[in-house]
């Protein structure tokens, strides 16, 4: 640490956190040299809030993303030693608890965590002896959860990556500034002098917002508090010879867990009110007392859970000769969707975020990350986690501590699928909300964007089509009947649906269609007037998205992609833009409001109220042009995500209610129905076998697996090309399928709907696993009404991939329920032939 | 036995002490409390004794609403009930302070009986006065002896050790008494979680004494300006030991 | 006039006293000295001052600080000091607070600054020293006592005259009193006399982990310390303590291992003339106060510090 420090890097690296250590070497292992890291605090400890974490890893998420990066990471801290498996328990006190773990035990499964499983009180006990298991109704047992030294796993990692002078290290070193020129980061000055670099990471944990802003980029995470206490000396662990020789006890439904540490006991809480503060307000390592992110103890937050842990461990707790020896408010970094917050800032080219990351996922990101930055692609996908994901209300400080707010409460909580936010409601709102409102729509949030899910004056279709309650509270939670009788009033006559939360690019210029043809899988050269849906791929021929693009004109090109990745999609065409300024892109999202029109009748609806030719003929499918109705230019675009014959209709945002209005009446005699979003992406889409990106579509399944391969490879070059016809020559891995639920009865008599992400497994339990790997679970699960018949999708390796096997089952809340492979490949279950589309 | 400790609360400073801008306080925004080391030993010993002898403790301090945190804290370890003098965060002068002390004694003594032991830290951790023991005692007309390392009562008597040289001075004191501490009187004990919870029941009686007139007063703080050193570097690691050596050397304390 | 309390100790007066005597200077006016206690009329003979009172009694062989107080306000009374002032000790310390109770005056401890007028405007100590007060004093007699080592001594010098007084004592004066004398509890190098201090902090990381730093120790004759994190982890016990409440050590040089410098250390070791710092942190607190630094392990620089110095001995 003695060397000069240096003016200019291929990399700056700040933070010497667990994140920053991992990313910083696994920079230099992928092959890049002079990289620099630096942090304001000392090594090892920087005062950060790897100095104070909890050390423990438990493998298990429902995320397929978190368990990804934390299974790696968990392989990197094995490789370099200081991984102690310890095992660890959730104990449930309550019954709804309980089938939390039974929930659990599906993500474990499909996920590859085998050795999980469920356990009674009295194994607990045996497990745990310092536990009164008669409090208990019994837990999920993980016998690989460990624990881990952070602090040595990164200091072997920084020196990994010093071996062969491809990685120098600066502590004590501040990061006053950072300049920018033409949108892409030049140079960061520290108080040790300036460096001059075009790619720079923030690694800096609770501080990172503050390090965003000297850049003019978003990091959005707001430090928050979980208090930990530390007692002892503890007789019983006096005894033992390791920092730990007992399971870690996750006490969920109070919130708290509770370990061995030495001879200490530690014991934490994420039970208190939710307490978050500005990174302004961490102090200064000399200011700080005690590390700058370990705040003083606020006795009062913790009085409810000393009762408890006494609760669930009176040997140890209630001894009054175990001290209370160490208490601290720790700071940790919250966002807004709980997820981290990974890769180069939507709005500075060359600034990353490698933020709000644990302990457990500290390698696996680290790794991921460096990846993403010198191969252009990750292994593990980081779609969830893609700084470039956020909204531009999302990035508010407001609005990140008021989901931190309320998100705190539910570290530990049972947390369904589909639930929705209480707060920071309303702010994205259609214009045509006030008639949603009349119709009783229940609204859902999504990107700020209030959808109808449904609409409650659709209620008394449900007794009209014989739509069936779900019995268990659970499957029926945020779900309504009513979703499932407008799906049938659409296949019947019309839908109308709100898809306001599109989010719509303009790219245009000479030089648009060369950029989108490198970006997309499809021919793009189209006659103007056509409409491409295309995926997008990544280098090696995954799924980066999937999209519809129109042809407005030989120079313009309109690309319509769903709200929820909008922003995601925006910086990767933005970023395939030409250097020579030869096209632009328009964010135009707020500029227009889309209205679906779709079912049978909709050709009757829409040929009522504009004279332009909307016949099969006239308007071929695939074809987008703008047509009258009256006083209103709208562009209409005929592709259908519901399966059915119809429009997408756009209007500039202040008109849409007005159209609405219009198509509204006209509806009326074709007994036109509001339709929400139940149908739209769920329902209508899963009769279709339409795949959805996040849940199908991802970077780790090709093109050929997904079935959607087209019969031939254009000729010009893109993104994923060399992948793509790679994978068309191999045989695939796995083989996305439509299966359906031949049985719902669970063993207590009360039908079961599985929700997503269950394992799919031989009846007798035993998990598939492809070629690569992969389990296999479903990616998307729904009712397909018109169908009868409740429809999961899933890759199956080849050999199971057989139409009308009666060989599997979905594993759903422990219990196996028998399924069907109804479709192999794309085909739609419902009019495989799409005559409804293209009628 | 009844014995009475007096605390402080203070606020846990680290390695850089930050005024407010008035430059009336230390900035404590993101700073714990807790009282000084002295008094700790002091809650300790008062525990003890009562551990030993039987009857009640009490601990006593002047200080803001939140410094009721500080009185739990000794609940916490088994003093057996609080008394507050509740002020409004202006600082108490030693005079002031004492006085409100000896009031709130008066009033106890009359209710219960007079202690036969009271504790106060030698001098607090912040203002550093070092008297406000002494005047305590004096107004009471007891026997006081300070900076007292070890202790123990025998009869009606306490018998305290004070460093001086390099041995200690033992002073032989008639209870009822008034002994000021210094840390290392004893360990003190961290408080156990059962403990914890029983300091929140236990009793605690509030008052809100007026502050009379300083007569040393604060007129502002200053951080010392320090002699900015820049240490000199020896070397690094064991290749440091000739330099290291070569100053002992030079220093003459090398033989 | 103002009216020095001068410590002594084998027959001398003490450097603090000396260093009160320069503060009272600072006053103008008139200074006398009182001298108490066996040694007074020997160490009298070194004060500079106009006026050396020695007080003398049978009953003042040891230390009895209200028969202090007694002596200090029956004297400052008679020749009408405007003030009183008296080394920042313990034992001083103790004796002036009590005479403030009897003055009904304000005492103001650990004075470092004075400037003369009404109030009377003095900076005093906080923190152990870590934080400086500006303060006034409405006193009708100023009562002080100094911080050590915060002003220069005055050099010694015989004094104008010598008087002697033999003081009235009550007997209630004479209740709290040195009854007898006792050995500290540990053995070993005082830390407070010591000439060479070695101590470890948190990073020495365990009891056993400081076997290096009282090798270094002994090899130099000097004492081994700790910071208040080990007392409070039971690695060392409370006597080896350094810092605002624990022992102030004054040695030629410090030497500190594994300790971050906290401010409260810190206040323990103002008097020291040099301090090296071994830390692997460059920046810690600990080296803004440091002479000398060696950045690395204790646990290996210390061995090879003790190394070096058995082979230059040969």
């Amino acid at each position: 640490m003695s060397s000069a420090f240096p003016t200019s890097a291929r990399a700056v690296v700040i933070g010497c956190g667990i994140v920053g250590n991992s990313l910083a070497y696994h920079l230099t292992r992928l092959g890049w040299t002079d990289v620099v890291q630096i942090d304001k605090g000392p090594l090892p400890n920087t005062g950060g809030s790897t100095g104070h974490a909890s050390n423990f890893i438990f493998p298990v998420d429902h995320s397929k993303e978190m368990t990804q990066l934390t299974l790696e990471s968990q392989r990197q801290y094995i490789e370099m030693d200081v991984n102690t498996e310890c095992g660890g328990i959730e104990v449930a006190r309550t019954e709804e608890r309980m089938e939390e773990f039974r929930r659990r035990m599906a993500s474990a499964k499909s996920w590859g965590v085998d050795s999980a499983r469920l356990v009674t009180p009295a194994e607990i006990k045996e497990l745990v002896p310092y536990i009164d298991e008669s409090i208990l109704l019994g837990g999920f047992y993980c016998p690989t959860v460990s624990v881990v030294d952070s602090l040595r796993a990164g200091t072997i990692m920084r020196e990994r990556g010093m071996e062969n002078g491809a990685l120098q290290v600066f502590a004590n070193t501040d990061v006053t500034g950072m300049d920018v020129e033409h949108g892409r980061i030049r140079r960061v000055h520290t108080s040790r002098g300036t460096i001059e670099a075009e790619t720079v990471v923030v690694a800096c944990g609770v501080w990172s917002p503050m390090l965003a802003k000297m850049a003019g980029a978003h990091i959005p995470l707001t430090p928050a508090v979980h208090q930990m206490i530390d007692v002892g000396p503890v007789p019983r662990f006096e005894a033992t010879s390791s920092a730990i020789e007992f399971p870690i006890v996750r006490d969920m439904d109070v919130f708290m867990y509770e370990r061995q540490d030495g001879v200490g006991l530690e014991i934490g809480s994420y039970a208190h009110r939710s307490i978050l503060h500005d990174p302004e307000e961490i102090p200064s390592i000399e200011e700080a007392a005690l590390s700058p992110t370990e705040f003083p103890f606020t006795q009062a937050d913790f009085a409810d859970q000393m009762e408890h842990a006494l609760e669930l461990m009176p040997e140890i707790v209630g001894n009054e000769s175990v001290g209370v020896k160490y208490a601290i408010n720790g700071l940790i970094a919250l966002t807004p969707d709980g997820m981290p917050l990974l890769g180069e800032t939507p709005e500075v080219k060359g600034l990353w975020s490698c933020a709000a990351v644990w302990v457990k996922e500290g390698p696996g990101v680290g790794k991921s990350v460096a990846e993403w930055m010198v191969l252009g692609e990750s292994h593990i996908d980081l779609h969830s986690s893609d700084v470039s994901r956020f909204h531009d209300h999302q990035k508010t400080r407001n609005h990140v501590k008021a989901r931190a707010f309320e998100a705190f409460p539910k570290t530990y909580g049972i947390v369904h699928p589909s639930e929705q936010w209480a707060g920071e409601r309303g702010l994205r709102v259609s214009p045509m909300v006030a008639r949603e409102q009349a119709l009783g729509a229940a609204f859902y949030e999504a990107v700020g964007w209030e959808r109808p899910q449904w609409y409650e004056a659709n209620a008394s279709l449900v007794e009209r089509y014989g739509v069936e309650q779900r019995g268990a509270e659970w499957d029926a939670r945020w779900w309504s009947p009513i979703i499932n009788a407008e799906h049938h009033a659409m296949r019947e006559h019309a839908g109308i649906f709100d898809l306001s939360a599109f989010a719509i690019f303009d790219v245009a210029g000479r030089g648009a269609l060369d950029a989108l043809q490198h970006a997309v899988l499809a021919q793009m050269d189209v006659p103007v007037g056509r409409v491409v849906y295309t995926p997008v791929l990544s280098p090696g021929g995954g799924f980066k998205s999937d999209l519809t693009i129109m042809r407005l004109d030989d120079e313009v090109f309109r690309i319509v992609t769903g709200g929820a990745h909008g922003m995601a999609d925006r910086k990767l065409f933005a970023d395939a833009l030409p250097a020579d300024g030869s096209a632009s892109l328009v964010d135009v999202t707020t500029a227009y409001t889309t209205i679906g029109l779709w079912g049978p009748r909709a050709r009757d609806i829409l040929s009522s109220v504009t004279s332009d030719d909307v016949s099969h003929e006239g308007f071929p499918f695939g074809r987008c042009r703008v047509i009258e109705i009256g006083s209103q230019l709208v562009l209409a675009s005929r592709i259908s995500y519901v399966g059915d014959l119809g429009w997408e209709l756009y209007v500039p945002m202040e008109q849409g209610a007005r159209l609405w209005d219009v198509l509204w009446e006209a509806g009326q005699p074709h007994s036109l129905t509001a339709c929400g979003i139940g149908v739209y992406a769920t329902t209508g889409r899963l009769e279709k076998a339409y795949r959805a990106y996040g849940a199908e579509l991802e970077t780790e399944y090709t093109v050929v697996e997904a079935g959607m391969q087209r019969p031939t490879v254009k000729e010009q070059d893109f993104v994923g090309k060399d992948a793509h016809l790679r994978h068309r020559e191999e045989e695939p891995a796995a083989i996305l399928c439509t299966l359906t639920v031949d049985d719902h009865v669970s063993a207590s008599g009360v039908k079961r709907y599985p929700l997503g992400r269950e394992p799919i497994t031989l009846r007798d339990g035993t998990p598939l696993t492809d070629a690569k790997g992969r389990r296999s679970y479903v990616t998307s699960a729904g009712a397909g009404p018109s169908l009868g018949k409740y429809i999961l999708m899933a890759y199956l390796p080849p050999e199971h991939a057989v139409e009308g096997s009666q060989e599997l089952a979905v594993e759903y809340m422990t219990e196996r329920f028998p399924v069907t492979v109804d479709v192999v490949g794309a085909r739609a279950p419902f009019d495989p032939d799409n005559t409804r589309v293209r009628s | 036995m009844k014995v009475l400790v007096c605390v402080k609360r203070v606020p846990m400073t680290g390695g850089r002490i930050v005024l407010t801008h008035d430059e009336q306080a230390i900035e404590t925004k993101h700073l714990g409390f807790a009282v000084s080391p002295h008094e700790e030993c002091g809650e300790e010993e008062a525990v003890r004794l009562v551990e030993a002898n039987g009857g009640e403790s009490v601990v006593l301090t002047l200080g803001v609403a939140e410094a009721e945190e500080q009185l739990r804290d000794a609940m916490a370890i088994g003093v057996d009930r609080g008394i507050h003098l509740v002020t409004d965060g202006e600082e108490w002068d030693p005079e002031a302070t004492a006085g409100a002390i000896v009031e709130a004694i008066r009033a106890d003594e009359s209710a219960s009986g007079p202690f036969d032991l009271i504790f106060l830290g030698n001098e607090s951790a912040d203002s550093g006065g070092y008297q406000v023991g002494l005047r305590v005692a004096s107004a009471l007309g007891r026997p006081c002896a300070t900076g007292i390392k070890a202790l123990s009562v025998e009869g009606g008597s306490v018998r305290c050790e004070q460093e001086f040289g390099g041995g200690r001075d033992v002073y032989e004191l008639p209870l009822p008494a008034v002994v000021t501490v210094l840390e290392g009187l004893n360990l003190p004990r961290y408080p156990s979680v059962p403990g914890r919870m029983r300091a929140g029941k236990k009793p605690l009686e509030r008052t809100e004494p007026a502050r009379p007139a300083s007569r040393l007063e604060r007129a502002r703080l200053v951080v010392p300006a320090g002699e900015a050193k820049q240490a000199a570097v020896l070397g690094h690691g064991a290749d440091a030991a000739a330099a290291v050596v070569d100053l002992l050397e030079q220093i003459g304390v090398a033989s | 006039m103002n009216l020095v309390l001068v410590e002594h100790t084998e027959g001398a007066p003490t450097d603090v006293s000396l260093q009160a005597l320069a503060l009272a200077a600072g006053l103008g006016g008139e200074t006398h000295a009182l001298l108490i206690g066996p040694g007074a009329v020997e160490a009298a003979a070194t004060v500079p001052v106009a006026v050396a009172h020695v007080a003398e009694h049978p009953s003042l062989q040891a230390f009895a600080p209200d028969a202090w107080a007694s002596i200090i306000c029956t004297l400052a009374e008679r020749l009408g000091a405007s003030a009183v002032i008296a080394p920042g000790s313990g034992p001083a310390t103790d004796a002036m607070a009590r005479a403030a109770v009897r003055l009904g005056e304000p005492l103001a401890a650990n004075v470092t600054a004075i400037t003369p007028g009404s109030p009377l405007l003095l900076t005093r100590v906080r923190w152990g020293g870590s934080l400086l007060e500006e303060a006034r004093l409405h006193s009708g007699r100023a009562l002080l006592t100094v911080a050590p080592h915060s002003v220069a001594a005055l050099a010694p010098a015989a004094p104008g005259s010598v008087e002697t007084l033999t003081p009235e004592l009550a007997d209630a004066d004479l209740v709290v009193q040195v009854r007898d004398r006792v050995a500290p509890p540990a053995g070993g190098v005082s830390l407070a006399d010591a000439k060479v201090v070695v101590t470890g902090g948190r990073g020495v990381g365990s009891a056993e982990g400081f076997a290096p730093v009282e090798e270094l120790a002994a090899l130099l004759g000097g004492a081994v310390g700790c910071s208040r994190a080990v007392t409070m982890s039971g690695w060392r016990p409370h006597t080896d303590q350094v810092g605002q409440t624990g022992n102030k050590i004054a040695p030629d040089i410090y030497i500190a291992c594994g300790v971050s410098g906290a401010t409260q250390h810190i206040a323990g070791t103002k008097g020291a003339k040099r301090i090296l710092a071994v830390n692997t942190d460059p920046e810690a607190p600990i080296m803004s106060v440091a002479d000398y630094a060696v950045i690395g392990d204790l646990h290996e620089v210390l061995p090879a510090v003790s190394a070096e110095l058995r082979r230059r001995r040969g």
